[in-house]
This record gives structure tokens, C-alpha cells and sequence, in this order.
């Protein structure tokens, strides 16, 4: 169980904290045999919600840790979207292989998008973003051979390549969006665990400090927006296998990957990895529930949303911590 | 002569943009506030606007004074009592706080006039139009909203530069924690700013409402634009906001000459390019 | 004489850290009172508690008669209480006229005016429509000195008004104190430059780690006491 080892570093035995450490492993074996317990619908459900987690813990990194707030990732989901059909259908690339291969395209196109988004700051920043996504959209719309305005879907033969039959299919499809979710959550732990992780969290808590301590902020905030804008790429890839279908706007649509997952990072607990988790959590439950209520679930989420930052804007992991609660995966190495 | 045509109408579309833009810029400028919801409080005059000449039969010219007093007084109570406490040096909770208000909005419009495209009729002062030449026709609609823009940025100009409001909304901009010591409240600034903002905003919607059709979802695209108009003409350059919009409209109706799919993206590219060769706006004041 | 301000005790805390412990002190009306003391002393932060920047709730100070402490500085100002804050803070985007006119934003009556300013500062008006940041460094503080005179303040607080400035223009600066006390102002100066302080105050306070080391009337104090107040030798 190396799992376990590396969750238990750097503090002693804690009661509160092993039972979170145990939940948190029932749920991961859970989660891992899903495909052999949990029915069709079920599995789509829990693809989609890995799918989210993955694309929350991208967000979280990015303005959690670099406090770049974006508005514009449904970018990189629409851009990985776009670019896996490309690859996939024009340039003959295995299925599963075009996934990884979209993401290091977005990565490369986010190169030279980044740095025209990082002439602006702050807020400027954000509304920035959501402009370079909206022009991907349009740009994404003139392209006769991938739908225009109206979209295209994957041949069927394409999805079959990946298992001829459907139990194939879906049990193939389960276990990347398990490792895209799980990847996310390990990359983004590992990552502050390291030397980075040390001068992101000084970028998270004081800037000035940070710089003064010889960290480049601009390089290092640079380097997270194009991870982030892969990682986002990658799993933008995988959602459209999973949908086999793109259009316009809902590769680009700034409510289901923008809105939504500001909203699960939030609501959650910004700056942890943890509270994008919960986030994920809370987000389908209350979708579950609400179903029916239609636009009122949205205003409720929008009013969860400004809720949290008048009440306790760390989100729902940051309050409880502050009240006690243990982490679940240690970042940094208390001098105490 | 089809090309003059176009650029007219950009530049009287520009107008439009520019008064988006105002808004925007004054709460930017007085307390480093960026509205996310922006889009969506214009589309909201709109509505309104909607109410007041359909529904309750007002002339548009008593409906847009009505419009304007409710946003301003919605404008200084969200600020006062909602907006004062998320204001800090975090941009992250002033922007969520917006962004749940732009969700909220869009849907409640949803829910209370349907997802249905709607227009506030004009009268004859939609079609009537003035024939400068034979081939070039200038709408009397367009041409009066982009006169009332310009008059409005006018008075907007007035109000920061020639009286003790503008003065004190100057003096937080530059430096909100001494303004205190002044005797002054900042809540009650913040207030007003946003007030002020909001008037402006209503003002813009009801013309939106007259010019074009709109729905509850065309609010963020509109905020977009109102950035836009913000970015190129030039942070903190009242009148340079008035160029932005101007040039962003233009930069539209020629994308639209091209193809009528090229019309926003066309918009987007020349606010990208602005920024790529002057990032700061092509009339940002001297001053960093 | 009657007490126009008064705290009792007062402490400050940033955080865990702890900057004020227990100030008493005293400032009677007309009268002109000094703080001097080290950087890090807590002069600046005792300044931030009595004009209510950094609002002092649950702690001991009345000013005039009414307990101030925990209002919000708008608030404090009105009563009649006014800084000169360190670093002058002109406002940029103002000429030097607006900021004056600024300085009068909550019309409070009283013997000074745009008029009565510049009467003190003739400098001032022939330069009264230039930025407020385009003069030299006295001239601004004089900018400064005349926008917190505008609110007709009874007490006005100066935090390090010849703080880089050239000792003539310290001399001038410094000039202008009896003809604000002509007026029944009374000031709070603080200063590091110690013989300035003592030259021009009825009565010093020496502040030294958060609490007041040394009181009295200057005729009084030994040059000694003050080393050893100032600088916290033992046994000086």
C-alpha cells in the first residue's frame, strides 16, 4: 500500500485523521472497482463527476496557488475537444492516443495565448481569459471540415476501435476518466510536495514575500497556466470521446466549464485539495436532488456560490480545517 | 460608398459600446472593481425597459427616467449592503459574488419572460432614417442613441472633473484608505459610485432594448464588449472609452461586411491586437 | 483646562503581535503635544488607533468627551480630529486646490478656509492648479498640513511632517505651528527629530517598545533621560 505511506508522512497518528485517511481509501478501492458493482447509468454519472474533479483541480491549481483567476478555461476543454476530433479523424491517429497527443497541442497553442492573457491583471485577467475563449469558440465554428457551427460527431468506427463491445467500451472509458481524476489529485499533491510546491504556496499567501525570496512569480504562474491548460486539454479530450460529439458551444460553453467548476472549487474550498473533492461531491448531489427545479438549481448554486464568500470565503474544506479538521493530504511540513 | 456606409454604422454602434463600457470603467477606476455581472444588470434595463413601455404603456422617455432611478437605487443598495463586504485586495470574492449574480439574474429573466427574443418598439423613430446621399442613409434611432452616448460621457466627464463628487470619487480611486481621514464615508462612496455606474447602465440598456432583439443570455457577451471598449481605448480615459467603443464597433460592422459570422469574431481580434501592440489602451493617460 | 483627548491604557495588535501596551496619555485643548521615539516604538500605530484607520474597538479613548474608540475614522473626523498622515498621501489625480477643497468634505465651521490656507502657505496659490504630486517635497507637506486644516479640526495630528525634508524647509514647516495654534488648534506632532519635537511642544511623550517611557514638560527633561527614554539604556 504505498498509497498509505505516502499519506502518512510528516505528522503522528491521529485518530480523526486516520478515519479520514480510511474513508478516503474505501472510497478510492470504491471507486476503482466501479465498473464491476455500479450499473450503466451510475458509471456515466461517475464519469462525468471524475471528468469534473479533474477540471476542478486544474482550476484550483491555477487560482488557488498562482491566484490566476480565469474565466476562460472552457478554452482548453473546447481546444482538447477539438483538436482530439482532429487528430482523430484527419490524422488517423489511434483513439487513445490522440487524447494525450491534444493535450500537448492545447499545451503548445497555450504558449502564445498566454502570453498575450498575461498583458492583463487581476480581474482584467479573468474577463481576458473568457474573450480568448470566446474566440476559440468562433474560430472552432469556421472550420467546415469539423462542423462549423453545428458540430460533428465521431464515426462509429472510431469508438468501436477502442473495444467492439459497448461493456468494452464503457469499462475502457470508466478507467480514463479514473486515471484523469486521480492523476489530477496525485499530479497537483506531488507538485506542491516538491521545491515548486514551496514557492507556489509563498505565491498563495504573499506575493511580495515570494518575490523577495528570489521566486519568479511571472515564470512560475506562467509554467501553471500552460500545465493547467493541458491538464484542462486532456480531459476536455476525453469528454468529447465520451460524448462522441462536439459543437461550438458546448466545447466552449462558459456555464458547464467555467461557471460549474469555479462554483466546485469554491464551494468546496479553494487552495486545498481537498475541497475541490467535496466540491465534486456536493455539486452532483445537489444536481441529483434538484433535477427538476431546472433554472431555480442554478440560482440556488449561484447563491451558494456568493453565500460562501460572505460567510467563510475558504469554502466549506477551508472552514472546517480552521476548525480543526485534519488534513488529508499534507503539503507542507509544519516546523512545530 | 457601401464601405462609408459601414463604418457609419460601426461608429454609431461604437456609441452603444462606449456606453457598455462607462459603467464598467467608473467602478473599475473607483474601487478596482470588476463587475462579471455587468452584461447582465444592462440586460436587466432592458427588461425594464420592457416593462415600463409594454406592460405598464409608458411613453420610453418617462420609462427610461424610471429605469434609471430604480438601477441607480438597486446600484447603491447592492453596493452598500452587498458588494462593500466582499471589496478587498482578493479580486477572488468580488468576482464570484458577480458571478453568482450573473447566474442568478440570467435564470430568474428566464423564469419570469421565457427564453423568447423580445423588442421594445420604437414608433416611427425606428425606421425613419436621414438620406445624406443617394446611396449613404443614416438611421434617426442610431444617430440619437450615439448623440445620447456622446452626451452622456459628457456628462460623465463633468461630474468627475467640476464637482465635489467627482472629486471625491477621484480621490478614492487614487487612494481609498486616507479618503476617511477626510471626513468622508467610503461605503457611502462605494455607494455612489456604483450608483452612478448603474444609472449609466440603465441608460445603455433601455437603448439596447430599442436598438435590438435580446434574451436573457446576451448579458455576458455584453460585458465582453463593454471590456473591450474599456481595454483598448484605455484605463482611467473617460473619452478614450468613447474611442474603444467606437473603434470595436467599427471593427464589428467590417467583420460583418465580410461575413456576417465574422462580426463579433472580428470585434475580439482587433481588442487582441490592441492589446498585443499597447497593452495599456491607445489612450491611456501618461500616469501608470 | 479640560482634556481633548485622553487614552487610558490603550493596546494595539497586529495579529499575535503585539505593538501598543497600555498608553496613557493626554493632549489638553490649545495645547501642543510631542511623540517622539524609535522606529518600531508604536508612534504610527498609536496615530491609527486615535484617527480610527485601524479602529481600536474595546479599548479606552475619548476625545472632547465622547469615546471614540472603535468608530470608523469618517466618524472620529467629524468630531474634530484631524492627520497630517506620514508620507503627506496627496492625492495624485487632484490639483493642489482639490485637495485642499477636499480636506473641507464633511463642512465642519470654522476659522479656516481655501483663503486662510493660503495665507499661510502663500506658496501655495500661484501653484493652486498644479497636480498635487508635481511640487517639491515642502510644498506638499504644506499641501497636506492645509488640507487637514481645512476640516476646522480641534486637534490635528501630524505624523512626521520633516521626514525628508531639508532642514530650511523644516524651519518653514515648522513655522506655520503658532499661527494653527493662534487659532485654538491644538497638535499631536510626532518626530524623530528630537530637538525640533522639544523646541516647539508644551509638553513630550517618548515612546519606546509600545510604551511610554518618558513624559513631561521640556524644560524639564534632561538630555540624559531622553538618551535613556529614546534609546532604552538602563541607568543613563
Amino acid at each position: 500500500m504505498a498509497q498509505l505511506d505516502l499519506l502518512s508522512t510528516s505528522r503522528g497518528p491521529d485518530v480523526t485523521r486516520l478515519a479520514l485517511i480510511g474513508v478516503g481509501l474505501i472510497v478510492f478501492v470504491a471507486l476503482a472497482a466501479a465498473p464491476f458493482w455500479a450499473g450503466r447509468a451510475d458509471l456515466r454519472l461517475l464519469m462525468e463527476a471524475l471528468s469534473f474533479l479533474a477540471l476542478a483541480q486544474m482550476w484550483n491549481l491555477l487560482a488557488g496557488y498562482t491566484g490566476l483567476i480565469s474565466v476562460g478555461q472552457q478554452a482548453y476543454v473546447g481546444l482538447g475537444g477539438y483538436l482530439f476530433f482532429a487528430l482523430a479523424m484527419f490524422a488517423g491517429i489511434p483513439v487513445l492516443w490522440a487524447i494525450p497527443l491534444a493535450a500537448i497541442a492545447a499545451g503548445i497553442i497555450a504558449i502564445p495565448t498566454g502570453w498575450i492573457a498575461f498583458r492583463l491583471q487581476g480581474a482584467y485577467f479573468a474577463i481576458g481569459t473568457w474573450v480568448i475563449a470566446e474566440v476559440f469558440r468562433l474560430i472552432a465554428a469556421q472550420f467546415p471540415a469539423l462542423g462549423g457551427g453545428s458540430g460533428i460527431s465521431l464515426p462509429v468506427a472510431l469508438a468501436r476501435s477502442i473495444a467492439e463491445t459497448r461493456g468494452g467500451r464503457e469499462m475502457v472509458m470508466y478507467y480514463i476518466a479514473f486515471v484523469l481524476a486521480a492523476g489530477a489529485v496525485l499530479a497537483v499533491w506531488l507538485l506542491l510536495r516538491s521545491r515548486w510546491g514551496l514557492a507556489l504556496t509563498a505565491i498563495r499567501d504573499s506575493e511580495p514575500a515570494a518575490a523577495s525570496l528570489g521566486v519568479n512569480i511571472r515564470r512560475v504562474k506562467f509554467f501553471v497556466y500552460v500545465g493547467t491548460a493541458m491538464g484542462t486539454a486532456l480531459t476536455g479530450a476525453f469528454i468529447f470521446l465520451q460524448k462522441l460529439r462536439i459543437t461550438p458551444e458546448a466545447a466552449f460553453s462558459v456555464t458547464e466549464w467555467s461557471t460549474f467548476v469555479i462554483f466546485i472549487v469554491v464551494i468546496g474550498g479553494l487552495g486545498t485539495i481537498e475541497g475541490p473533492i467535496i466540491g465534486v461531491i456536493l455539486f452532483f448531489l445537489l444536481r441529483d436532488l434538484a433535477a427538476d427545479l431546472g433554472t431555480w438549481y442554478l440560482i440556488g448554486l449561484g447563491a451558494l456560490a456568493i453565500a460562501v464568500m460572505l460567510i467563510d470565503r475558504r469554502g466549506i474544506w477551508g472552514a472546517f480545517r480552521a476548525r480543526g479538521l485534519p488534513t488529508l493530504f499534507v503539503t507542507q511540513r509544519t516546523l512545530k | 460608398m457601401e464601405w462609408i456606409n459601414v463604418l457609419v454604422q460601426g461608429v454609431l454602434l461604437g456609441g452603444l459600446y462606449a456606453l457598455f463600457a462607462a459603467g464598467l470603467s467608473l467602478m473599475f477606476g473607483v474601487m478596482r472593481f470588476i463587475n462579471i455581472a455587468h452584461g447582465d444588470f444592462i440586460v436587466v434595463a432592458a427588461y425594464l425597459m420592457l416593462v415600463m413601455v409594454l406592460t405598464l404603456g409608458l411613453h420610453p422617455v418617462i420609462g427610461i427616467g424610471l429605469v434609471v432611478i430604480l438601477m441607480g437605487c438597486a446600484g447603491y443598495l447592492g453596493q452598500r449592503f452587498l458588494l462593500n463586504r466582499v471589496l478587498d485586495e482578493d479580486i477572488l470574492p468580488p468576482v464570484l459574488v458577480t458571478f453568482g449574480l450573473s447566474i442568478i439574474i440570467q435564470n430568474s429573466l428566464l423564469e419570469t419572460f421565457s427564453a423568447d427574443s423580445q423588442r421594445v418598439p420604437s414608433g416611427d423613430f425606428a425606421t425613419a432614417s436621414l438620406r445624406v446621399s443617394d446611396e449613404l442613409a443614416v438611421g434617426v434611432l442610431p444617430l440619437a442613441m450615439f448623440l445620447a452616448a456622446v452626451g452622456v460621457i459628457g456628462v460623465l466627464q463633468f461630474i468627475f472633473y467640476r464637482t465635489a463628487l467627482g472629486r471625491l470619487l477621484r480621490a478614492t480611486s487614487d487612494d481609498p484608505e486616507i479618503v476617511p481621514l477626510m471626513g468622508a464615508n467610503n461605503s457611502h462612496i462605494f455607494a455612489l459610485a456604483t450608483a452612478l455606474a448603474s444609472g449609466v447602465v440603465a441608460i445603455a440598456g433601455t437603448m439596447l432594448a430599442m436598438k435590438t432583439n435580446f434574451d436573457p443570455t446576451i448579458g455576458p457577451s455584453r460585458l465582453l464588449f463593454a471590456f473591450e471598449a474599456v481595454i483598448i481605448g484605455g484605463m482611467g480615459n473617460i473619452w478614450g472609452t468613447l474611442a474603444g467603443g467606437i473603434i470595436l464597433g467599427v471593427a464589428q460592422a467590417i467583420g460583418a461586411q465580410i461575413d456576417a459570422g465574422y462580426q463579433i469574431l472580428a470585434g475580439h481580434l482587433a481588442f487582441l491586437a490592441v492589446l498585443i501592440v499597447r497593452p495599456k489602451g491607445l489612450f491611456a493617460k501618461a500616469k501608470g | 483646562m479640560s482634556k481633548l483627548l485622553e487614552t487610558h491604557a490603550l493596546q494595539a495588535f497586529y495579529g499575535d503581535f503585539q505593538a501598543l501596551f497600555g498608553i496613557d496619555l493626554s493632549v489638553e485643548d490649545g495645547e501642543t503635544v510631542a511623540i517622539i521615539g524609535a522606529n518600531g516604538s508604536g508612534k504610527s500605530t498609536f496615530l491609527r488607533a486615535v484617527t480610527g484607520m485601524r479602529p481600536a474597538t474595546g479599548q479606552s479613548i475619548s476625545f472632547d468627551g465622547t469615546q471614540i474608540a472603535g468608530l470608523r475614522a469618517n466618524r472620529i473626523h467629524h468630531l474634530g480630529l484631524a492627520m497630517v498622515p506620514e508620507g503627506r498621501r496627496l492625492f495624485p489625480s487632484l490639483t493642489v486646490e482639490e485637495n485642499l477643497k477636499i480636506g473641507a468634505a464633511g463642512n465642519r465651521p470654522g476659522p479656516w478656509s481655501l483663503a486662510e490656507v493660503y495665507k499661510l502657505f502663500p506658496a501655495l496659490l500661484e501653484r493652486r492648479h498644479h497636480g498635487g504630486t508635481e511640487l517639491s517635497g515642502g510644498q506638499q507637506q504644506m499641501v497636506a498640513i492645509g488640507r487637514a486644516l481645512m476640516s476646522n479640526p480641534r486637534l490635528l495630528l501630524c505624523d512626521e511632517i520633516s521626514l525628508g525634508l531639508a532642514p530650511k524647509v523644516i524651519r518653514e514647516i515648522y513655522g506655520s505651528v503658532p499661527l494653527i495654534r493662534e487659532r485654538g488648534t491644538a497638535l499631536v506632532v510626532i518626530e524623530q527629530d528630537i530637538a525640533q519635537a522639544l523646541k516647539v511642544a508644551d509638553r513630550v511623550y517618548c515612546f519606546q517598545e509600545g510604551r511610554v517611557s518618558l513624559s513631561g514638560r521640556p524644560a524639564e527633561l534632561s538630555r540624559e533621560d531622553i538618551a535613556a527614554a529614546y534609546f532604552g539604556m538602563e541607568d543613563a
